[in-house]
């Protein structure tokens, strides 16, 4: 058996088929954790309450951007782990792949985290969470009726977003 | 592969939707009349233009980051250049200069070239003490709280109050590192 690296991945899930969509889930944090949003679009097993998930997410995104900084071979000056750093500094990581799942990461200077999981299988999403950010300006922070750092509650949002995920993953 | 540097500020100036500026300066300065009317203490209507810049700024940086693709703001200098170069012609349209450093680059001023804010505007003598741009202000504040950096910005020339250009000084207080925002025992 084994664990580590192997090109083939076993289990493998079940290649997308039903209207080309294969993203699992969504969340967007803001710099204080809490979860502005959380859309789940394919997520047959939920082993916490949401609240406790949102807050494990957030708390492995974190550590694993300031171990990210602190393994970074090529920058001299770096901090001891766990020491804060400013917004942007030092590198992140912007993916990681599992056998099962893959979870694309990314962080806007002003602290909104943009988590997106997907098919293992699915490319460089980068790009893709960009337009996500972009999104966001326009239907969130261009809305007079969302006040800042609450949950979004826009179905106008939600459905450009499902469409666009359904697109791309 | 490096990522792409920031855009221009010209390049996204002219790719965005905007409005007729004079119903822009003349929605400004609709609003400054009602708070001068509401309000009535010029001293308040600074405060409160300042509050309602604030607002707007801690929204405007994302809209910002997202066009602009700036995607860091550590060092206080580089920060204080992009906004003049990108930040005001993105969103006002004009160019602005930073000099006047100090010491410890904790402190510039940013001279605006133009205003369009204060087009066909006097100010009458009831209203010396009042700083008619101070909603600029406000943005900036609020915008750089959103990427950490709590600062003070204050007007150090104003056409409209008899001197030669508009000037904004902007002072760094300080940085605030990302901490976990979660407690042990929750």
């Amino acid at each position: 058996m084994q664990f580590f690296g192997g090109s083939e991945i076993s289990p493998s899930p079940p290649t997308p088929t039903v209207s080309g969509n294969n993203a699992h889930m969504m969340y967007v944090f803001n710099r204080n954790g809490v979860c502005l949003l959380y859309r789940e679009w394919n997520r047959p097993l939920h082993t916490l309450n949401a609240q406790q998930d949102h807050k494990l997410m957030f708390g492995l995104l974190f550590s694993l951007k300031s171990l990210t900084a602190k393994m970074d071979p090529t920058s001299a000056e770096r901090g001891n782990l766990g020491v804060p750093q400013l917004p942007g500094q030092g590198c992140s990581f912007h993916s990681f792949r599992t056998n099962t799942y893959k979870l694309s990461f990314m962080e806007s200077p002003s602290g909104i985290k943009i988590i997106l999981i997907t098919h293992p299988k699915t490319g460089d999403l980068r790009e893709s969470l960009k337009y996500i950010y972009n999104l966001y300006v326009e239907y969130v922070m261009k809305n007079p009726l969302y006040t800042p750092g609450t949950p979004i509650r826009s179905d106008l949002f939600n459905t450009t977003l499902d469409q666009y995920v359904r697109s791309i993953a | 592969m490096a990522p792409p540097g920031p855009r221009s500020g010209d390049a996204i100036f002219a790719s965005v939707e905007r409005v007729n500026a004079e119903l822009f300066t003349l929605t400004y300065g609709a609003t400054v009349r009602q708070l001068l009317t509401d309000l009535e203490e010029v001293e308040e209507v600074n405060k409160q233009l300042d509050q309602m810049g604030y607002n707007i700024g801690i929204r405007l940086i994302d809209e910002f980051l997202a066009k602009s693709n700036v995607s860091r703001c550590i060092d206080f200098k580089e920060t204080a250049d992009v906004i003049a170069k990108v930040g005001f012609k993105m969103f006002l349209g004009i160019n602005a200069t930073v000099t006047n450093w100090d010491a410890d680059g904790t402190c510039c001023n940013i001279i605006l070239e133009d205003n369009p804010l204060a087009d066909f505007v006097e100010l009458p003598d009831t209203c010396q003490g009042l700083y008619y741009c101070n909603i600029l202000s406000g943005v900036i504040r609020g915008a750089l709280e959103m990427v950490s950096m709590k600062t003070e910005v204050t007007w150090l020339r104003d056409v409209l109050r008899g001197d030669d250009a508009y000037e904004l000084q902007v002072k760094l207080l300080k940085q605030v590192p990302e901490e976990y925002p979660y407690k042990d025992d929750e």
